[in-house]
C-alpha cells in the first residue's frame, strides 16, 4: 500500500483520467449543442409565448442572431466558456455567470448536506446489514430501504410536508433561502428536502455496500482472518469493507451526481431554488444558452465525481495499481 | 434443483405478490371489473362494494385502471431493464477483459451518454422520435443501461485482475468464455442485487416521462403516471394517490425480496458459505 | 357599468353630450370606483385598511427567465409584481367601469379617432422625477413600436401617431374605434421613466412599492413608496413579497403552514377539500377565459361543416365541466363569449350533448376513421383528462377519438396553430371586439381555427363603429351564431380564477380580468390583526 503513492503508474493512471475528462468534456459540449438546436420549437416564439405577433417574433428571432449558422454559433460559444464568460441569457439579458451562480451555491449547498448525511448513513446501514446478514435487522434494513426508494420522489415529498410541515409544524414547508439568511435558518429550510433526497438515494447505496461486502466475504483471506479469530465486525471493517471501496464508491459518486443533477422534482415541491429549476425555466422557454451552460456544468460535475470514483478504483485494487 | 419447502416465506411473499401482479397484466381485460377509460362514478369516490378501491381522477374504476396499469408498468419497465442488463453488462465487462483502445473509447461514449442530464436526453430523444412504447422502451433501456455498464465494468475490472482469471487467459480461453464462464458467474450476486433495484428505477422513470408529457398515452396509465394523475389528492389522504404507489412500492419489495433469494442461491451454488 | 361609459362615450361621439360634460362624468365614475371595490366586499371589509406589516402571497407561473421589463409577457407572479412597483393610465374595475390612474381624464373626438388623455400632475416615480406626459408618450411609442417586442403591441396596433400637448397626449387611430380606453388597461403598459427606453427592467415605476428583491421564478420583494399618489387606496403593507410557489400542492401547503398570506391557482379536484381547511377561505370568480379545442376549419376532415358540428355535439359538456373543474366554471356554447363580456348575447341557444344527432351529423359528413386530438396539460390544466373523456363521450355517438399527449415543452410551437385539431386556451379579453379581433377576424393575428367568413368580418367592422349599444349587442349575436354554428372553435367551458386566502386578509376583490384580484391583491390587501 504505501509504495503505491510513490509509484509512478498511479500517477500516470490519474493523469489520463484526468485528460480523458477534458477531452469527454469537450465531446459533450458538441452535444449539447448539437442536442440543443434540434430541440423542437423556435426559441423567439416561446419567448414571447403564445400571444405573439408574428411580427415580434421576427424581430427577435432577428435581434438574437439566431439566423446565423450553427458552426458559427459553436466556436463563439465555446470561446466564451472559455474565457469564463458563459454569454447572456435570451429572455432576461442578463449575464448567465450572475444569474447562474447562486444558483449552483444553492444546488450545491443541498447536494452537500445530503450527501454528509445519507453517505454515511448507508454505509454503516450497509455494514450492519452485513454483519447481521439474513437475520431480522438485516432483512427490516432492506424492507425500509426498497419501500423507499419504490416511491416516486413527489410522493415521498408530499408526505412529508403533509406530516412534518402541515399537520406537526416543525419545518417550513417551502424551501425558498436567499443571499443573507442565518445560517441556522437556512439549514432549518432545507430539512425537509434534505429528508427527501436522503430517502431517495438512501437505499441504492446502501444495498450495494451490503452486496459488495457480501462477496468479498467469500474470499479465502476472509475465512482466514475468520480462523484466526477476529470478531465478525472487525473482518467487516477491516479487511471486508476496503476491499469492496471501488463498486461502493462507485455508486457513491453516480447518486452524488444525482443529488446535483436529478433533484429538479424535489426542487419543485420544496420551491427551493436550484439548477434543476433554473434549467427547466429556460429549457420551456428554449433560453438555449443557459440550456447549454447548464447542461456543460453537470457534465463537468459528473466527470469530475467519475475521475473520483475511478482514481478511488485504482488506489483501492493492488492489481490495477500495478498493471502487467 | 428448487426445493419447495427450502423457500423462505419472505421469498414466497415476494413470488406471490410478484406472481399476482404478472397475472393481473397477463390477463388484465379478463379480470378487471370496468373498461380502462370508462367513467363508472364520481371523482374520487371512497371504496365501496361498487368500486373495491373507490374512483380515480376521472371517476374511473380504480380497481381495473391498476389491473390494467400492472400490464403497461411490469411490460414497459421489464422489458427496458432486460435491455439494460444485456447491453450494458455485456458491453460493461466486455470492455474490462478486452482493455486498451475498445475500453477507453466505450466508457468514453458511455461517460458521454451520462454526463448530459437525462431531463436534456429525454426531452430531445423522446421530441424527435415518435411516441410509443417502442420508443420508451428503446430510450429507457439504453439510458439506464449506462449505469449498468458502468458497474459491470468496476465489477469486472476487479474480477479480471484475479489469477482464475490470468490462468483461463494463459489456458488461451476465447473472450466469450471469459466474459460467460469466469466473469458472469463471479459478478452475478453484484449485477442480481442491482438488478431489483434498476427494475424500480425504471418505473420510477417511466412515472418522470409521464411528467413531463413523454410517457405512455392517455387512456393508459403506468402505476408512476396514475399517482402522478392523482397527486392533488395525496396531501388530502384520497387513496386513488396512494394506492399506485403502495402498488410500486409492494412490487419493487416483492420483486427484491425473490432477487435476494435468488441472490443467496447463486452465492450457494459458488461454494461461499450460507 | 362599462356599458355606462360606452353609452356616454357613444353620446359624445354623436354629439349629443359635451366633451367637458362627458368626461366630469366618467371621471366621477371613475374616483369612486377605488371606493366602491370596498363597498362591494361587503360590510365586513368596509373597515378603514390596517397599515403596516408584510404581505406574502405564494404565486404560480413564475420562472427564471421572468424580467422587470413589463413589455414581455408574464405569468401571474411579474404581473402581480408590476401591478406593486408599476403604474397604469387607466384601469378597469370588477364591473368594468374605467378607473382613472396617471391618465386624469380621456375624452375623444366625435368620429372617435383622436382621443386625448390629460395626464395626472405630481405623481412622483420612485426616482424622484415626476411622472410628465413625455414619459407616457414615450412608453406608448415603445410598446407599439413596429420593432417591439411587446406584448400590447398587437393592441396598439391601431394607433397612428402619439404626442405630447401640453399637459395632454393626444392619440390619432387610424380608424374609429370607441374601445380605446379599454385598449390601455393592458397590464404591459405600464408607465416608466423615458417610457423604458433607456433601462426597460430597472423596475422603477410610480407604483405603492419599490423593488427591493427581484429573484426571478424565486421571489420578489417591496418596500412601501412613501410619496406613493393615492397611498389611502393602494399600498397599505409595510412590505409586499412574492414567493414563487409553481407546485399546486406546495401552495396549499404553504397557505396551511401560513408561510404566504395568500396563492393563486387553487386546482379545481381540491377545491372542496381545501375549503374544509380552518382558517382559508376560497376566493373564485367567473373570468373571460375559456378552455377550448380548435379545428383547422380549412383542413379535411375538418373542413366538412357537418363533421364539425358532430363534433360539438358529440362533446358531454356538463360531464366535462363537473368532472374537470368540478363545477367551478360555466358551460361554454362554441362561442369564447361568456356573461363576463359587456352586450353579452344570452339568448343564444345552449348547445347540449346529443349523440344521436352527432351521428347523424358525422355521417352526413360522410368521413370514416379515427380522428386525431392533440393534448397536453400544458394546453389548459386537465387538457389531457378532458380530452379523455372527450373520447369517451365521442364513443357514443360512433365517432372515433384518438388522443395524443404531446410533450408540453414545445406544445406552443409544435401543436398550436400548426395541428388541424387541439387543445388550447383563451385568457379572454376586455371586450367582444378585442377577442374576435384576435382570434376569428379572417385576417386576425391569432386565428388558430382558420376562420375566414365575410359576412363575420363585416359584422365586425360593423360593430366597431355602431354607436347604438342594442343594435351593437344584435350585431354580437349574430356573430356569436355564426361562430357557434360554422366556426371551428369547440368550447366546453368558462374557467373560473380559484385564489384561496388566509382569514385575516382583508381588501380581497374578486375581478373577472385575472386572479388575485387582477393581480392588485397585494397592494390593496391588508392583514387584519
Amino acid at each position: 500500500m504505501k509504495g503505491a503513492f510513490r509509484g509512478s503508474p498511479v500517477l500516470k493512471l490519474v493523469a489520463q483520467r484526468i485528460a480523458l475528462g477534458i477531452f469527454l468534456l469537450f465531446a459533450v459540449s458538441v452535444l449539447i449543442f448539437a442536442g440543443t438546436q434540434i430541440l423542437p420549437g423556435d426559441v423567439a416564439q416561446s419567448i414571447l409565448g403564445q400571444s405573439a405577433t408574428p411580427e415580434a417574433v421576427a424581430n427577435l428571432r432577428q435581434e438574437l442572431g439566431l439566423n446565423d449558422p450553427a458552426y458559427m454559433r459553436y466556436f463563439q460559444w465555446v470561446g466564451g466558456v472559455l474565457t469564463g464568460d458563459l454569454g447572456k441569457a435570451l429572455t432576461t439579458r442578463q449575464e448567465i455567470t450572475v444569474t447562474l451562480m447562486p444558483r449552483l451555491w444553492n444546488t450545491l449547498f443541498l447536494a452537500f448536506w445530503a450527501a454528509a448525511v445519507s453517505i454515511p448513513l448507508s454505509i454503516i446501514l450497509g455494514l450492519i446489514a452485513v454483519r447481521f446478514r439474513n437475520g431480522p435487522v438485516d432483512k427490516a434494513i432492506s424492507g425500509f430501504a426498497l419501500a423507499s426508494t419504490s416511491l416516486p420522489e413527489f410522493f415521498i415529498g408530499y408526505l412529508l410536508i403533509l406530516f412534518l410541515a402541515v399537520k406537526l409544524q416543525w419545518f417550513p414547508s417551502i424551501s425558498t433561502v436567499y443571499d443573507g439568511m442565518p445560517f441556522l435558518e437556512k439549514l432549518k429550510a432545507i430539512v425537509l428536502p434534505v429528508i427527501a433526497l436522503v430517502i431517495v438515494v438512501l437505499a441504492h447505496m446502501m444495498r450495494m455496500t451490503r452486496a459488495a461486502i457480501l462477496n468479498v466475504m467469500q474470499s479465502a483471506y476472509i475465512e482466514t482472518a475468520e480462523l484466526k479469530g477476529l470478531s465478525a465486525l472487525d473482518i467487516i471493517c477491516k479487511h471486508a469493507f476496503p476491499n469492496a471501496i471501488a463498486p461502493i464508491v462507485n455508486v457513491v459518486m453516480l447518486n452524488m451526481a444525482y443529488l446535483v443533477v436529478g433533484v429538479v422534482v424535489i426542487e419543485v415541491i420544496f420551491v427551493y431554488p436550484g439548477m434543476g429549476q433554473y434549467l427547466v425555466d429556460h429549457v420551456v422557454k428554449r433560453d438555449v444558452p443557459v440550456v447549454q451552460a447548464v447542461g456543460l456544468i453537470f457534465a463537468a460535475v459528473y466527470i469530475g465525481l467519475n475521475i473520483v470514483a475511478d482514481v478511488a478504483a485504482i488506489l483501492a485494487n493492488p492489481r490495477l495499481r500495478h498493471p502487467k | 434443483m428448487f426445493n419447495i419447502r427450502q423457500i423462505p416465506l419472505a421469498a414466497w411473499i415476494g413470488l406471490l405478490l410478484t406472481g399476482l401482479a404478472v397475472i393481473c397484466a397477463l390477463f388484465a381485460q379478463w379480470i378487471a371489473p370496468h373498461g380502462n377509460g370508462e367513467i363508472v362514478g364520481d371523482v374520487w369516490a371512497p371504496m365501496s362494494s361498487a368500486h373495491w378501491l373507490g374512483t380515480d381522477n376521472l371517476g374511473r374504476d380504480l380497481l381495473s385502471r391498476m389491473i390494467y396499469g400492472a400490464r403497461i408498468t411490469i411490460f414497459i419497465a421489464g422489458m427496458a431493464t432486460a435491455l439494460s442488463f444485456s447491453l450494458g453488462a455485456i458491453l460493461g465487462f466486455t470492455a474490462a477483459v478486452v482493455g486498451g483502445l475498445v475500453d477507453t473509447l466505450m466508457s468514453g461514449v458511455v461517460d458521454l451518454l451520462m454526463a448530459i442530464p437525462t431531463l436534456i436526453f429525454g426531452l430531445v430523444i423522446l421530441a424527435v422520435l415518435p411516441a410509443n412504447n417502442v420508443t420508451l422502451i428503446l430510450v429507457m433501456g439504453i439510458l439506464s443501461s449506462t449505469r449498468v455498464y458502468r458497474l459491470s465494468r468496476a465489477v469486472a475490472a476487479d474480477i479480471n485482475a484475479m489469477d482464475f482469471v490470468e490462468a483461463a487467459k494463459l489456458r488461451g480461453e476465447g473472450l466469450s468464455w471469459i466474459i460467460f464462464r469466469e466473469i458472469l458467474p463471479n459478478a452475478m450476486s453484484l449485477l442480481v442485487a442491482e438488478l431489483g433495484l434498476r427494475f424500480i428505477f425504471s418505473v420510477l422513470f417511466l412515472s418522470a416521462l409521464s411528467y413531463l408529457g413523454l410517457g405512455v398515452q392517455p387512456p393508459d396509465a403506468d402505476w408512476g403516471g396514475m399517482v402522478m394523475e392523482n397527486k392533488d389528492g395525496i396531501v388530502f389522504g384520497i387513496p386513488a394517490a396512494l394506492i399506485p404507489a403502495a402498488a410500486i412500492a409492494g412490487l419493487g419489495i416483492s420483486v427484491n425480496l425473490v432477487v435476494d433469494w435468488v441472490l443467496t442461491r447463486t452465492t450457494s451454488f459458488k461454494g461461499g458459505r450460507d | 357599468m362599462s356599458q355606462e361609459l360606452d353609452y356616454l362615450s357613444c353620446r359624445v361621439v354623436a354629439g349629443r353630450m359635451s366633451r367637458r360634460e362627458f368626461l366630469g362624468r366618467a371621471t366621477a365614475l371613475g374616483m369612486s370606483a377605488a371606493f366602491a371595490n370596498s363597498l362591494l366586499a361587503g360590510a365586513a371589509e368596509a373597515q378603514a385598511p390596517r397599515k403596516g406589516g408584510i404581505l406574502k402571497a405564494g404565486l404560480q407561473g413564475g420562472g427564471a427567465t421572468d424580467s422587470l421589463d413589463p413589455a414581455l409577457p408574464a405569468g401571474a407572479p411579474p404581473i402581480a409584481f408590476g401591478r406593486c412597483w408599476g403604474e397604469v393610465l387607466i384601469e378597469v374595475t370588477p364591473d368594468n367601469r374605467i378607473e382613472y390612474r396617471i391618465a386624469q381624464e380621456i375624452g375623444s373626438s366625435k368620429d372617435a379617432k383622436t382621443w386625448t388623455l390629460k395626464i395626472r400632475k405630481d405623481i412622483p416615480f420612485h426616482n424622484g422625477k415626476e411622472v410628465t406626459p413625455q414619459d407616457v408618450v414615450a412608453t406608448l411609442e415603445r410598446h407599439s413600436n413596429k420593432e417591439s417586442k411587446s406584448g400590447a403591441l398587437g393592441v396598439l396596433r391601431g394607433i397612428e401617431t402619439i404626442r405630447v400637448d401640453g399637459g395632454d397626449v393626444i392619440i390619432t387611430l387610424k380608424e374609429p374605434n370607441v374601445e380605446l380606453p379599454y385598449l390601455m388597461t393592458d397590464y404591459h403598459l405600464i408607465i416608466q421613466p423615458n417610457g423604458g427606453k433607456d433601462a426597460p427592467a430597472a423596475g422603477i415605476g410610480a407604483g405603492p412599492y419599490k423593488v427591493t428583491v427581484n429573484e426571478p421564478g424565486v421571489r420578489h420583494g417591496g418596500e412601501k413608496f412613501k410619496d406613493y399618489w393615492q397611498g389611502d387606496n393602494l399600498g397599505h403593507a409595510d412590505q409586499i413579497e412574492i414567493i414563487v410557489i409553481n407546485d399546486a400542492t406546495a401552495r396549499i401547503s404553504a397557505l396551511q403552514g401560513k408561510q404566504v398570506h395568500m396563492i393563486n391557482r387553487v386546482e379545481p379536484k381540491v377545491v372542496d377539500l381545501v375549503k374544509r381547511v380552518p382558517g382559508v377561505t376560497i376566493q373564485n370568480v367567473t373570468g373571460r377565459g375559456c378552455y377550448l379545442f380548435n379545428m383547422f376549419c380549412d383542413t379535411p376532415p375538418f373542413n366538412n361543416v357537418d363533421l364539425r358540428i358532430a363534433l360539438k355535439l358529440a362533446l358531454d359538456r356538463e360531464q366535462m365541466l363537473d368532472k374537470i373543474l368540478r363545477g367551478y366554471g360555466s358551460l361554454g356554447n362554441d362561442f369564447p363569449i361568456n356573461n363576463a363580456y359587456p352586450l353579452f348575447p344570452d339568448d343564444v341557444e345552449q348547445r347540449t350533448f346529443d349523440p344521436d344527432k352527432a351521428k347523424f351529423h358525422y355521417q352526413k359528413s360522410g368521413h370514416s376513421g379515427p380522428i386525431l386530438l392533440r393534448t397536453s396539460d400544458l394546453a389548459f390544466p386537465g387538457a389531457v383528462d378532458a380530452a379523455q373523456l372527450y373520447q369517451q363521450s365521442c364513443a357514443k355517438a360512433g365517432i372515433t377519438l384518438e388522443v395524443k399527449r404531446e410533450p408540453g415543452d414545445g406544445y406552443w410551437t409544435e401543436v398550436w396553430q400548426k395541428q388541424p385539431f387541439y387543445a388550447s386556451y383563451w385568457t379572454g379579453r376586455s371586450t367582444q371586439d378585442q377577442m374576435y379581433s384576435s382570434a376569428y377576424l379572417s385576417t386576425a393575428e391569432w386565428n388558430d381555427t382558420h376562420f375566414f367568413n365575410d359576412k363575420f368580418d363585416k359584422l365586425l367592422k360593423e360593430a366597431r363603429a355602431e354607436l347604438d349599444q342594442e343594435k351593437r349587442k344584435n350585431l354580437y349575436r349574430e356573430m356569436a351564431n355564426i361562430v357557434r354554428d360554422e366556426g371551428g372553435v369547440i368550447v366546453p367551458f368558462f374557467n373560473q380564477f380559484i385564489d384561496a386566502t388566509w382569514s385575516g386578509v382583508k381588501g380581497f376583490v374578486k375581478h373577472p380580468a385575472r386572479d388575485m384580484c387582477n393581480g392588485y391583491a397585494l397592494a390593496q390587501c391588508w392583514i387584519e390583526a
